[in-house]
């Protein structure tokens, strides 16, 4: 079987430049040399953990392009280019589009009218394409992605500005199973999440501002922010291996592990890469309830 | 009786197992609104989307638009999407019926398929279509004339989420709960100094709007030198503000009460009755400064430093002095003008000036209320100006606290 493949994108130009979510604070800036001491360590936590990291060339200018994670959505080899809220982020796109098309995959972008941040919004767990909605992506650009992808798509709203997106509070460990911080959404959105995801974890509110939730998963290992150790035991208990990388200067641009990554060959939970998986390719059952 | 007022909207995608479709019909109920839903297509497998196509109806018009606004983040669009349409006003003074009320929020229009950015931001406004046709901004109800194009409806409009403001409040995030006097004011001077530095930094102005207690409890002087030292660059005010500040001037008290003594002065009562007679009888405050009259205090500082003010009447003033305006349509359209570049904006013991400038002011401009009644600040809040963070204090300590804040990061 192939490695799993993310792409990166190293903090040469990361800084704290605007301010565009709660947690930026242009006063407070990023530590470069430290951002990239933390990157680096994150980079090599992954390399060893077996997976194949694809580096993009970061961009002057462009001090957010760190953030693979909302490039946009990959779907097998289809990329749907991101539509960002934020001008100083939409200067992105092309860079992100350009290394997307130079690698094979199919570049499609969605109508100009809607906002949608990718894999920072859209998570699939399971044959369900989980997705956050308010803050930066549209409800109708998601159920515009399940048409296009053939998919069901669950938006649910996130209702903290602080857990801006998806992955800031909701992370997929495997098919029917994830990570959550349950503040960050409201009734309708907890009871859609314990409806379709049979085995949820909740993160605690101290770890959840730790950015707990935004980690990367690589089979059974999970890679978070560090100081979550209550979510390190939980994790434990439910068989993984958690694995801390302290990434504190990204904290200070509203991201950690996840937003640092874009998984290129489905995550681990995504229903159609276990379909994948199986050499006959006949897909796994869908319900998980 | 069956509601007047209806809108048509449009859901689609997964709108099933999200929840979606519940959540949109039961915010049409909790407003008070009712539904019917006109066409319903449900998806067969899991992955294919469902739509439905509903009607919702209000007894008012407010109401109405109420529920639209709030449904329709949830992708409840209304049915048909186009270009804003705008209709010729027919009254002078007037916006032709069915307007479109505006918030204090980022807008922007359709015109000609582009999306336009509504200049001017103001609540309560309405949107004028420039003759071209491709720009657009708020103008108050008085202001308008017959024949200039006014949008009405809703269709081909869009009011941006304040989230990229939100940072603003959360500068004092940890209060961004209701005002209350129980909080830690040093942590809370602390932020509002850090705010007006960073905002004259940014080469944006620092707006005071202030009320005569400023001057009554001995803070006079600490916003003479805020002025002096370039961290207030407009002032909005009123006749009083500056009836006390210069009867201190004159007279070394405010109300007759002396600000040295505490304690009323003989013949205090009079004391701002002669300072306006005086200032009237040489002109105005500018002649008063000319003439070597009038040599220290706030209006002082913002004369000679070319600090812009307005001084805005009311109905129980004295005098007035000469530059209070008393045509309060004329006053307000004084303070847009000065408001292009306002990044931070300062209320200091003031209900009436306060209300009024942040209905100017839009949201994505910080505020820092202070004022001994809590409801001062709240009735701020309630009446749209979510971007305010408040602090119960009497005037003098807050300005005194401030004053001494902003000194020790200019050493630091």
């Amino acid at each position: 079987m192939s490695p799993p493949r993310i792409l990166m994108c190293p903090p040469d130009h990361y800084g704290i430049e605007y301010e565009i979510n709660p947690w930026m604070n242009r006063s407070l800036g990023a530590v470069r040399e430290l951002a990239f001491l933390q990157w680096r360590a994150l980079h090599d936590e992954l390399v060893s953990l077996g997976v194949a990291v694809e580096t993009l060339a970061p961009q002057p200018g462009l001090p957010d392009l760190v953030f693979t994670a909302n490039a946009g959505l990959v779907f097998k080899n289809r990329f749907l280019s991101s539509r960002f809220r934020y001008e100083v982020r939409a200067r992105e796109s092309p860079f992100f589009d350009a290394w997307f098309a130079a690698n094979g995959f199919a570049v499609e972008h969605m109508p100009d009218t809607m906002f949608h941040e990718g894999a920072g919004d859209a998570l699939f767990c399971g044959e369900s394409l989980f997705a956050g909605y308010r803050t930066r992506s549209d409800a109708p650009a998601h159920q515009w992605v399940g048409r296009a992808l053939g998919v069901r798509v669950l938006p649910v709203e996130l209702v903290n500005t602080r857990f801006y997106h998806l992955d800031t509070c909701f992370c997929p460990l495997a098919p029917g199973e994830a990570i959550y911080f349950p503040e960050a959404f409201d009734a309708y959105g907890r009871k859609v999440l314990s409806n379709h995801v049979p085995k949820l974890i909740p993160v605690t509110e101290d770890e959840a501002n730790r950015f707990g939730c935004n980690a990367v998963v690589v089979g059974k290992a999970v890679v978070h922010n560090s100081r979550c150790p209550r979510l390190a035991a939980d994790l434990t208990a439910a068989g993984y291996r958690s694995i801390e990388v302290e990434l504190d200067e990204f904290l200070k641009a509203g991201g950690s592990a996840k937003c640092l990554t874009l998984r290129l060959d489905g995550e681990e939970a995504a229903g159609w890469k276990q379909g994948e998986r199986q050499e006959d390719g006949r897909h796994e059952p869908a319900e998980y309830r | 009786m069956a509601a007047r007022h209806i809108e048509h909207v449009e859901l689609s995608g997964h709108i099933i197992d999200s929840l979606l479709l519940p959540k949109v019909l039961d915010a049409i109920m909790t407003r008070g609104a009712a539904y019917e839903i006109e066409e319903f297509r449900i998806g067969k497998r899991q992955d294919d989307p469902s739509y439905a196509r509903i009607a919702v109806r209000a007894d008012s018009a407010d109401v109405l638009e109420q529920v639209l606004a709030e449904i329709h983040p949830h992708g409840a669009v209304p049915v048909h999407t186009a270009d804003c349409k705008a209709v010729a006003a027919d009254v002078a003074g007037a916006f032709p019926d069915g307007f479109y009320c505006t918030t204090n929020f980022r807008t922007q229009v359709r015109l000609r398929g582009e999306w336009v950015e509504v200049e001017d931001q103001e609540m309560d406004c309405g949107i004028a279509i420039d003759p071209e046709g491709g720009a657009a901004r708020c103008v108050p109800m008085a202001g308008t004339k017959a024949g200039d194009r006014i949008v009405v409806g809703r269709a081909g409009i869009r009011v941006f989420p304040v989230e990229g403001t939100e940072k603003k409040h959360d500068l004092f995030e940890f209060m961004t709960s209701a005002v209350s006097s129980e909080k830690p004011k040093a942590v809370s001077v602390r932020e509002i100094a850090q705010a007006m530095r960073r905002t004259r930094a940014a080469g944006e102005k620092v707006l005071a709007v202030l009320g005569p207690a400023v001057v009554h409890t001995g803070g006079g002087e600490l916003v003479a030198q805020l002025v002096r030292d370039g961290f207030l660059n407009v002032l909005f005010a009123g006749n009083a503000l500056a009836t006390h500040d210069i009867e201190q001037a004159f007279y070394g008290t405010s109300l007759g009460v002396s600000l040295e003594k505490g304690l009323p002065t003989a013949e205090g009562h009079e004391h701002h009755l002669r300072t306006i007679n005086t200032v009237r009888r040489v002109g105005g405050i500018r002649k008063a400064i000319e003439t070597g009259r009038l040599t220290s205090g706030i209006m002082y500082e913002c004369v000679t430093r070319n600090v812009p003010f307005v001084l805005a009447g009311s109905i129980r003033d004295d005098g007035p002095l000469p530059e209070v305006v008393t045509d309060a349509l004329a006053a307000q359209d004084m303070m847009r003008r000065l408001i292009p570049g306002v990044g931070f904006c300062l209320m200091v013991a003031t209900t009436l000036h306060s209300i009024a400038v942040g209905n100017l002011l839009p949201a994505w401009v910080k505020v820092a209320c202070v004022d001994i009644s809590p409801a001062t600040v709240t009735k701020l809040m309630d009446r749209g100006s979510t971007q305010t963070v408040g602090i119960v204090s009497d005037a003098e300590p807050f300005l005194r606290a401030l004053v001494g804040e902003l000194e020790k990061a200019g050493r630091a």
